[in-house]
């Protein structure tokens, strides 16, 4: 799913996605029969509802060249309920993912993962004798550096989510969708 | 949920909604209210089979003096019909099923709109609220089963919400892109009691169509048409939806480039027309497919691109600029790229590329397509559509299809099923007007002809239907003749009787060394093709036909041939069926074989066409 253990990057590239929604049942299906439909493969996708209760924002990232991604947005905008769709650049938008990851431990590793947990900021939020639990938030690129210096205690189990996006600035995707809806209820 | 006691929450009507508001707030059920808004949205007929979950919406129906509804005798032809009766009258078709396989029946159909733009609505009934996802008797998630082939769809839980949700769902089909729209309400909505006023406020913040096209690229593309030397007006079913017919004619005369509409786009450029060079595609006229094999722009109408016109898309026109024109911004590179893109409605486009060119012409700049004409006529001479006689003396399924063309009043629609019959439909009538050709182009539905020429009728009363058919199809949806008879509506149906599944046929001749696996329908098991024409005639399709009411014949000969369209185009009391007896080799041609270059068009068997390449070259 993520590019954590994905061998080649190839000639495509990644792209994030940040989709509003009117919050439908069914709008999840919806957007997912579209790529699987049309053959677009998804890297990420995380749904949460956004600062109005009626719209919810879907943020995609897309593994595809630029004439395919032209085409991802137009069909997706072809949907009924979703309101607006833009696509954030990486160097105007902040990226997180969030992991939590529970690796191997004993008394002679522990405090070796302790301070690759603190390396990366990260925290270690549970602790037995067998295994810690660290609880990481970031870009993917770091969260990939990151497990790739843990992976030689022996990963037990991971949990990745996928990754949301904000634009820098001031300005809000948001606005004129409200405005939009505002108007129509 | 189900009470709402006065009308206080009920959205206000909106002022600039269109259609005569009914003020007054009315006192009903969910089903009376769905009946109310399919009156109020001006559907006239709708075509159906009632069944559990549906049943509440039957009992109103039955009082209503404003929807007439049609009963079918299986859901897959009240869905055909009602893409039969959008297409013949340019008005939303409207079908209705029950819950479970009442809808899965739909499918079909509605596949087969969304891949033509057909606007449609679906109106099916779902179990209780309460029940939906717990396997109940007839459920089936009819929503989740056509999301990928309807333009949108809506599951309603509450009676409140259907006249809202019916307005969206006439809205949705008809505008933008036309094209189905579900609608599946459940058992208990249509129950509740509730309240009813027109018109009630759409909330669709995310449909907003483009219909006004970019002024700059409207210049663009005038630009681009007086500098070509070869343009051709590449004309998709688009024109058709858009109503943009007498705007075409004017761009085309102005301009003088020739024009080639696709299978759907038959009748929006009359055919006998001296810049019409004909169908561009596998089975396309020689002229047209070189034209957009030689062109260097093209001028795409609401068109799309489609494999079947296109063929190897990597050697498509190869040395072609691109105009490209769709109210689907989706359809804009998404096969081709388009140097001038243009997102509107084919009837605005076409209205301001007639003023850009104009002002081109204005300043002195006009087109010079003489060379171009010299090579599209010699083309059109030497390479013309035609066909053989059988040497046997058997009819020749092309000439039966084309003295009903030439026999049939004015202004008769033209329904095909989907083979040999459907191109030789598309080649061999003349088609002068818009909505006067009807066919399943995209999905390539067998079985289609029957039923919508069934919708077409019942839409337009007045004018002559033929549905011209394959033996092959027409077992696949014949039965509602039944209908055809019962409620007035006399079609006259061709049954194109080649004993055999005719272009699968084709194919395995040409493709698969004359080995006719499973084509042949009037054989059993294990006798191949040997059978002469005519075989085992079972079923018997005059016998068939005759059981549901229909007058119905058989002709063998080329003799009777005019004797029994003029005897069929004379009865009007009921439905005909004529059961030509054709011959079982005859071949569609031209033919560009699946998967090569257009630059492969076969003329005829063997029979590659001479463009002079090597002068070119």
């Amino acid at each position: 799913m993520t590019s954590y253990n994905n061998p080649a990057h190839t000639h495509m590239s990644k792209h994030t996605l940040s989709v509003l929604v009117q919050n439908t049942p069914g709008i999840l299906a919806r957007i997912a029969a579209l790529f699987s439909r049309r053959g677009f493969n998804i890297d990420s996708l995380a749904v949460g509802v956004t600062e109005h209760p009626d719209i919810s924002r879907i943020t995609i990232v897309v593994n595809v060249e630029e004439l395919p991604l032209e085409q991802v947005t137009k069909q997706l905008n072809k949907l009924v309920n979703v309101l607006k769709i833009v696509e954030l650049e990486p160097a105007n938008a902040i990226q997180r993912e969030l992991v939590l990851v529970k690796v191997r431990a004993d008394n002679e590793t522990r405090s070796q993962i302790v301070e690759i947990v603190q390396l990366f900021r990260a925290k270690t939020v549970d602790v037995s004798p067998e295994a810690v639990t660290i609880e990481a938030t970031g870009s993917s690129d770091k969260l990939e550096a990151m497990l790739k210096m843990l992976e030689q205690f022996g990963i037990k189990e991971l949990v990745q989510s996928g990754t949301i996006a904000i634009g820098r600035g001031a300005r809000s995707i948001t606005d004129r969708s409200l405005r939009a809806l505002d108007r129509s209820a | 949920m189900t009470e709402q006691a006065t009308g206080a929450h009920h959205p206000q009507p909106r002022a600039r909604t269109v259609g005569h508001s009914t003020p007054a707030v009315e006192h009903v059920t969910g089903a009376k209210s769905l009946i109310r808004s399919l009156e109020e949205v001006g559907a006239d007929t709708v075509f159906g089979i009632p069944g559990g979950a549906i049943l509440p919406a039957y009992d109103p129906m039955m009082d209503s003096t404003k929807v007439r509804h049609i009963l079918v005798r299986h859901e897959q032809g009240a869905g055909h019909a009602a893409t039969g009766y959008a297409q013949a009258t340019g008005k939303v078709g409207v079908c209705m099923a029950t819950s479970g396989p009442g809808a899965t029946n739909l499918v079909t159909p509605i596949a087969d709109a969304h891949m033509d733009s057909v606007p449609l609505v679906a109106i099916t009934g779902q179990v209780s609220s309460k029940a939906i996802g717990t396997d109940a008797f007839q459920e089936a998630d009819i929503v989740g089963i056509t999301m990928p082939i309807t333009k949108h769809n809506f599951l309603v839980t509450k009676a409140e919400d259907i006249p809202r949700t019916i307005a969206e769902a006439f809205h949705i089909a008809s505008t933008g892109r036309p094209g189905p729209v579900l609608v599946d309400i459940a058992k208990d909505a249509l129950q509740a009691q509730t309240t009813f006023s027109w018109p009630p406020v759409l909330d669709l913040p995310g449909y907003r169509p483009v219909t006004k096209p970019h002024a700059k690229q409207i210049r663009e593309a005038a630009k681009l048409i007086v500098q070509a030397k070869r343009p051709v007006l590449y004309v998709g079913g688009g024109v058709l939806k858009a109503h943009a017919t007498a705007e075409l004619k004017v761009l085309a005369e102005l301009t003088g480039a020739p024009v080639t509409t696709t299978l759907m786009a038959l009748g929006a450029f009359p055919d006998s027309h001296e810049l019409h060079v004909g169908m561009p595609g596998m089975h396309g006229a020689v002229t047209a497919v070189t034209a957009l094999q030689k062109a260097d722009l093209l001028i795409a109408l609401g068109a799309r691109f489609d494999d079947r016109v296109t063929g190897k898309l990597d050697s498509f026109a190869p040395y072609a600029k691109v105009v490209h024109a769709d109210i689907d911004p989706a359809e804009i590179g998404k096969n081709r790229a388009a140097d001038v893109p243009i997102v509107g409605d084919a009837r605005e486009v076409i209205a301001d590329l007639v003023q850009a060119v104009q002002a081109e012409h204005s300043e002195g700049h006009i087109g010079d397509y003489s060379a171009w004409w010299k090579d599209l006529n010699r083309w059109r001479e030497t390479y013309p559509l035609g066909y053989d006689q059988p040497a046997d003396g058997s009819l020749s399924p092309q000439q039966v299809i084309q003295r009903i063309g030439q026999l049939a009043p004015e202004d008769t629609i033209y329904a095909a099923g989907v083979g040999q019959h459907q191109m030789w439909a598309a080649h061999f009538i003349d088609y002068e007007k818009p909505a006067t050709w009807l066919n399943s182009g995209g999905a390539g539905t067998m079985g289609y002809a029957v039923p919508a020429a069934m919708g077409a009728k019942a839409g337009s009363p007045e004018r002559t239907v033929w549905a011209i058919d394959g033996d092959g199809c027409f077992q696949m949806t014949n039965q509602e003749l039944t209908t055809c008879a019962l409620n007035n509506i006399p079609i006259k149906v061709a049954i194109i009787n080649n004993g055999a599944l005719g272009m699968v046929r084709q194919w395995q001749t040409l493709f698969y060394n004359q080995r006719y696996s499973n084509t042949v329908l009037h054989s059993g098991t294990g006798e191949g093709g040997s059978e002469p024409s005519g075989g085992t005639r079972v079923p018997d399709f005059v016998k068939l036909s005759e059981a549901m009411g229909c007058y119905a014949i058989r002709c063998e000969s080329p003799d009777d041939l005019d004797k029994v369209i003029a005897e069929a185009n004379a009865i009007n009391d009921r439905p005909v069926v004529i059961d030509f007896i054709v011959h079982e080799d005859a071949m569609v041609w031209p033919m560009v074989a699946a998967g090569t270059s257009n630059d492969e068009v076969m003329a005829a068997r063997g029979v590659r066409p001479d463009f002079g390449d090597n002068e070119d070259d």
